[in-house]
């Protein structure tokens, strides 16, 4: 979230974005005019609050392209980024419309003559990840789910990263297990504690939903306009990512730091 | 214990179909509600697979996850093997069942979450698909899980974005699926299936108090019939009381 909000904060225009659940942050990069296209297996907040109603203003109009992949499909995009090669071979989206969508074509098993959708890489120009832990030579360290962060790492041409925490070279020594970005792909590393906030960070902090009916909320009442005027107070107002933090408080900060230790390290 | 709403009369007729010693792709929401009903019930070694990257996850009852890729999902996992290769999991032939929604149906169990229109000029645009054309593409077996609406059951669906048994007649396998295909369609009013040759829909057994004439008049295509059909046995005290403690905020049963 940090680094979203700095995109926003530098009034980028005409890009691409592609993750593959795309959530709040969508919605901002729509409603600020920063992206055109959105390449994505899906997009909407959370399942009780129904369809976004911003990404369907934005779509449904024409003026942002949702360019739909399944999951694994647009997985193997990205590890075949990662891989270094021209496309994988796959046996998903065989069959269904979503084929068309993003020009998927099909190749013959050279052995078997087996139908294989040839799913094609993509090599992102920017990657923006944030970790748990990285060291100062840019060794990153995720717990929890991976995603698929260490495959985009390794896919895009520049990597920025930002972390919850700057360890010593010696600590990754420690677990060079974790370590799933070594610091050769980083081409910037940030410190920036809660850095996915309201967003969750695996074990650090549960994701605000409070705050995510709040939001939606307001656009319920006013329209995708609201968020323009959530941009002010969230994006462009508060100077640095402090200050944006302050807005939700320590007492909030703490109380999803609880909630997450409830779920991961105390269950 | 008070009367089941169509909510917890679906997650309980959808917890039934769960096999214990089973792997199960659950989508978030009631498939994921029925999956852990089943696990805690009748199916204790059933492993749950949640698409963000999770493997046997055992969900805490009052904190159902509301997306397949936070902590609520993976708690207590056995394994989070990240996106990419749990669906690889999936590819492989690991995966028996697959368990999900669907906005929009047709009679060869074909589903449509991405858009009602042209694609790139939608006149509703939902969510997309997720992994939800994965898991219909690569599980050993799809078991839908719906509300019974006649607006949700036509005969094409606008987008395939889920395959089933496509149009028919073999038209699966010949798209390159090797395997899977949509068995069985769970919902508020009964039990559907397909026959076993034209893979077309048929009304298979009806909840209590339903009438076969109630599930066609709420349906948007002709349905089949199976040979015999049956009449579901209504939830148990002990099945809703369970359903209702693994979701107190009412958050998914309504």
């Amino acid at each position: 979230m940090a680094l979203v909000r700095e995109v926003l904060r530098q009034r980028r225009r005409g890009l691409t974005l592609a993750r593959n659940l795309t959530c709040t942050e969508g919605e901002f990069l729509m409603a600020a005019g920063a992206v055109e296209r959105i390449v994505t297996a899906w997009m909407s907040i959370g399942l009780p609050w129904g369809v976004s109603k911003v990404m369907r203003h934005y779509v449904e109009s024409g003026k942002v392209a949702l360019e739909e992949w399944s999951h694994l499909a647009l997985g193997l995009r990205f590890r075949a980024g990662a891989m270094g090669v021209p496309f994988l071979p796959a046996l998903t989206m065989l069959g269904s419309d979503l084929m068309a969508v993003g020009g998927t074509k099909t190749l013959q098993d050279p052995y078997t003559g087996e139908t294989l959708a040839a799913v094609p890489a993509l090599f992102p120009d920017v990657a923006l990840l944030h970790v748990h832990r990285a060291d100062r030579f840019g060794n990153c360290q995720i717990d929890g789910y991976p995603h698929m962060d260490a495959d985009i790492a390794r896919a895009a041409a520049t990597v920025v990263v930002t972390t919850e925490e700057i360890v010593s070279d010696e600590e990754t020594r420690r677990h060079p297990d974790r370590t799933v970005i070594p610091g050769f792909l980083v081409d910037a590393l940030v410190l920036v504690p809660f850095g996915s906030f309201p967003h969750e960070c695996y074990g650090l902090y549960e994701a605000d939903f409070d705050h995510f009916a709040e939001y939606t909320a307001a656009i319920d009442a006013e329209g995708p306009q609201a968020v323009a005027g959530y941009l002010e107070r969230y994006a462009y107002a508060p100077p640095t990512f402090a200050d944006y933090l302050d807005l939700f408080g320590g007492e909030r900060l703490a109380r999803q730091v609880r909630r997450a230790r409830e779920l991961t390290v105390d269950a | 214990m008070s009367a089941p709403n169509a909510s917890e009369l679906l997650a309980v007729m959808a917890s039934r179909q769960l096999r214990d010693d089973t792997t199960v792709f659950a989508g978030v929401g009631v498939p994921l509600l029925a999956a852990a009903l089943a696990k805690q019930r009748h199916a204790p070694r059933l492993t749950l697979v949640i698409e963000g990257g999770i493997i046997g996850p055992e969900i805490a009852p009052g904190r159902l996850p509301i997306s397949t890729n936070e902590m609520r999902a993976g708690r207590r996992a056995q394994m989070l093997p990240g996106i990419t290769d749990a669906f690889l999991f999936a590819q492989r032939g690991f995966v028996d069942v697959g368990f999900m929604g669907g906005a929009q149906i047709d009679q060869y169990g074909n589903i449509n979450t991405t858009a009602i229109g042209d694609y790139w000029k939608p006149t509703v645009r939902l969510p997309g698909t997720g992994g939800a054309n994965d898991i219909a593409s690569l599980c050993r077996e799809v078991i839908i899980v719906t509300a019974h609406e006649k607006r949700r059951f036509v005969p094409r669906v606008a987008f395939v974005t889920s395959p089933a048994w496509l149009a028919g007649d073999g038209a699966r396998r010949a798209a390159g699926l090797l395997f899977g295909g949509v068995s069985r369609v769970v919902t508020t009013l009964g039990l559907l299936g397909f026959d076993p040759e034209t893979k077309r829909m048929r009304i298979e057994a009806t909840h209590p108090g339903v009438s076969v004439d109630d599930i066609q008049a709420n349906t948007g295509f002709e349905l089949g019939r199976a040979p015999t059909i049956e009449t579901t046995e209504p939830p148990s005290a002990d099945e809703l009381e369970m359903l209702r403690a693994l979701d107190p905020e009412r958050r998914f049963l309504g």
